[in-house]
């Protein structure tokens, strides 16, 4: 069976004044359907411009040159008319971010936040339609009190219940993609720990394939059935979430798992910013 | 209704705006009713009580020709209330669509847009103003083109503004990655998020379009004889200074009290919504 996603050595530049400023180095990346994967890196290595590319907001920029394959359910996003790009957003793929709170309009109550989405996968739904569905999507993300929730507005509600709204949202059209940008990384960890668990349920009812942008490996360690770390551009390791983390092959790897605080440990590790073994080849793991 | 109470209770300058302006509003919808003699409002001529001053029938004194001042300045507070509807009802809608443009879409939309809003606020706004009112006659309808013509940029300007901070916060990505189209995420995303600032530009900005729609007829472009207007009563008022002062006081007071109410509403909008921009 095809995967989902099928990304072959994408390619992404910037053409800036100063000449072309490379991002992604050809990085190649596969999610077969309903399978939760995860990619992980520190900041700036080019995990959040990956899902920018998939959900396709990158490639209108100006300036912005991509080459490689991006096959989203046997169609090539980089070559895909803007136009078929955008019927794809919001209703096959859709998005929640780092943030819960400033992702939801605050100038708006969240039924019409709601209805807007659902409105994308069925044109024209109708006030009342649109009220019972989402009552139904904030059932499944543990929201009993519906009708409180929906009538108000996103500062009213705790971060927790943002993030689970935003859940909602997401899931609400049924995608077939979800990618997550670091959940709930703004909420704190108790919080964070509950959404992620609620999350992981629900996607796996719906079957929802993630893919997961972290650089929590404690997260991602709980979360993702398959792992690939990314370094300035490249992918440096990627197998199954659980031998990655037994058997951290790659340099850059190892040192980002030594760079995990644990309670016992006296301090960080420095990690240097570059050392020539980040440049290995890559490692995969059966 | 019972929490715009509670605020206007304890903004007691706000609350003095809202009944000066309910005061104007009231005298221009009820002019016919409140005049002692509607018919002054046009071209009336009654030489056995010209020049009266203020006391008896005529409060407020007549006028060169025996026409009630009172009356005439009822009338005339229609003319400025329609100037200032009118006009924002035009340049607000024009100069909100263009700063949400050019805010939002950025790029050469931007840089064209922002650089003819500051074309036309390099113009010192009256004389842009009377240019057009020079190219063309001097009618209420003319008046009101020009004074439009000098007012979207601001409009502009603010909206601009705020959507450029807007466009940075998450939920316009999360509209992006909706796929929401643009024409929704400005209307619909960003455009509320403005609201706040914009009544409190627009209350402000009444008082103003009725001062400036008075200078214009003070000189003499706007609103013609015989149809009172404040401006222009103030302006013929102004010969027979100092012996007939009610000729030029009364309609200077009147013009005062709209502006003053205005914007002391203006003020207070500030404060309750919180917009400092």
């Amino acid at each position: 069976m095809t995967p989902l996603l099928d990304i072959r050595d994408l390619r992404l530049s910037f053409k800036l004044w100063s000449g072309p400023v490379d991002v992604l180095h050809g990085i190649s990346l596969t999610i077969a359907r309903g399978e939760r994967v995860a990619l992980v890196g520190e900041s700036g290595s080019g995990k959040s411009v990956t899902a920018r590319l998939i959900l396709g907001l990158i490639q209108d920029l100006p300036g912005a040159r991509v080459s490689g394959s991006l096959q989203f359910d046997g169609q090539d996003l980089t070559r895909l008319p803007p136009k078929a790009r955008h019927a794809l957003r919001g209703t096959a793929m859709s998005m929640i971010f780092q943030d819960p709170t400033s992702s939801l309009n605050p100038v708006l109550p969240i039924a019409r936040q709601f209805r807007e989405v659902l409105a994308r996968a069925t044109p024209g739904i109708s006030r009342d339609e649109a009220h019972t569905r989402a009552a139904a999507a904030l059932h499944e993300v543990a929201i009993t009190e519906s009708d409180r929730v929906l009538n108000s507005y996103p500062f009213q509600l705790s971060g927790g219940m943002n993030q689970r709204v935003m859940i909602a949202m997401a899931l609400a059209n049924r995608p077939k993609l979800l990618v997550a940008d670091e959940p709930g990384t703004a909420l704190d960890v108790t919080v964070q720990a509950q959404t992620l668990a609620l999350m992981h349920d629900l996607v796996t009812d719906h079957g929802t394939a993630v893919l997961f942008i972290s650089h929590n490996l404690g997260v991602v360690r709980e979360f993702a059935d398959r792992t690939y770390v990314i370094y300035r551009g490249r992918i440096v390791e990627t197998g199954p979430t659980a031998a990655v983390f037994a058997d951290p092959r790659h340099a850059y790897t190892r040192a980002l798992m030594a760079a995990q605080p644990r309670l016992t440990s006296a301090g960080l590790p420095d990690i240097p910013e570059r050392d020539p073994a980040f440049n290995d080849p890559m490692e995969v793991h059966p | 209704m019972k929490r715009a109470a509670l605020i206007l209770a304890a903004n007691p300058l706000t609350l003095l705006g809202v009944v000066l302006v309910a005061l104007v509003v009231l005298a221009a919808l009820l002019a016919d009713l409140i005049a002692p003699f509607p018919d002054h409002r046009g071209a009336v001529v009654d030489f056995v009580n010209f020049n009266k001053p203020p006391g008896g029938a005529f409060i407020m004194g007549t006028d060169v020709v025996g026409r009630d001042l009172f009356s005439r300045i009822l009338y005339a507070y229609r003319i400025s209330l329609l100037m200032a509807v009118v006009v924002l009802a035009i340049a607000v809608p024009i100069g909100v669509t263009l700063g949400l443009m050019a805010g939002y879409l950025g790029g050469r939309w931007e840089y064209g847009l922002m650089r003819l809003t500051d074309i036309f606020l390099a113009i010192p706004p009256l004389v842009l103003a009377l240019s057009i009112l020079g190219v063309m006659k001097p009618t209420l309808l003319n008046g009101m083109i020009a004074v439009t013509a000098m007012w979207w940029p601001w409009y502009t300007r603010l909206v601009y503004n705020i959507t450029r901070g807007e466009k940075a916060e998450g939920y316009v990505l999360a509209a992006e990655v909706t796929g929401a189209s643009r024409i929704h995420i400005m209307f619909r995303e960003i455009l509320p998020n403005c609201i706040p600032a914009i009544v409190t530009k627009m209350t402000l900005d009444a008082g103003f379009v009725i001062l400036i729609a008075s200078s214009l007829s003070f000189l003499g472009l706007g609103v013609q004889a015989p149809t009172p207007d404040l401006g222009s009563m103030v302006a013929e008022g102004a010969r027979y200074l100092p012996d007939q002062w009610w000729l030029s006081v009364f309609p200077g007071l009147a013009i005062l009290i709209a502006v003053f109410g205005f914007n002391l509403i203006g003020d207070g909008l500030r404060d309750i919504l919180g917009g400092d921009r």
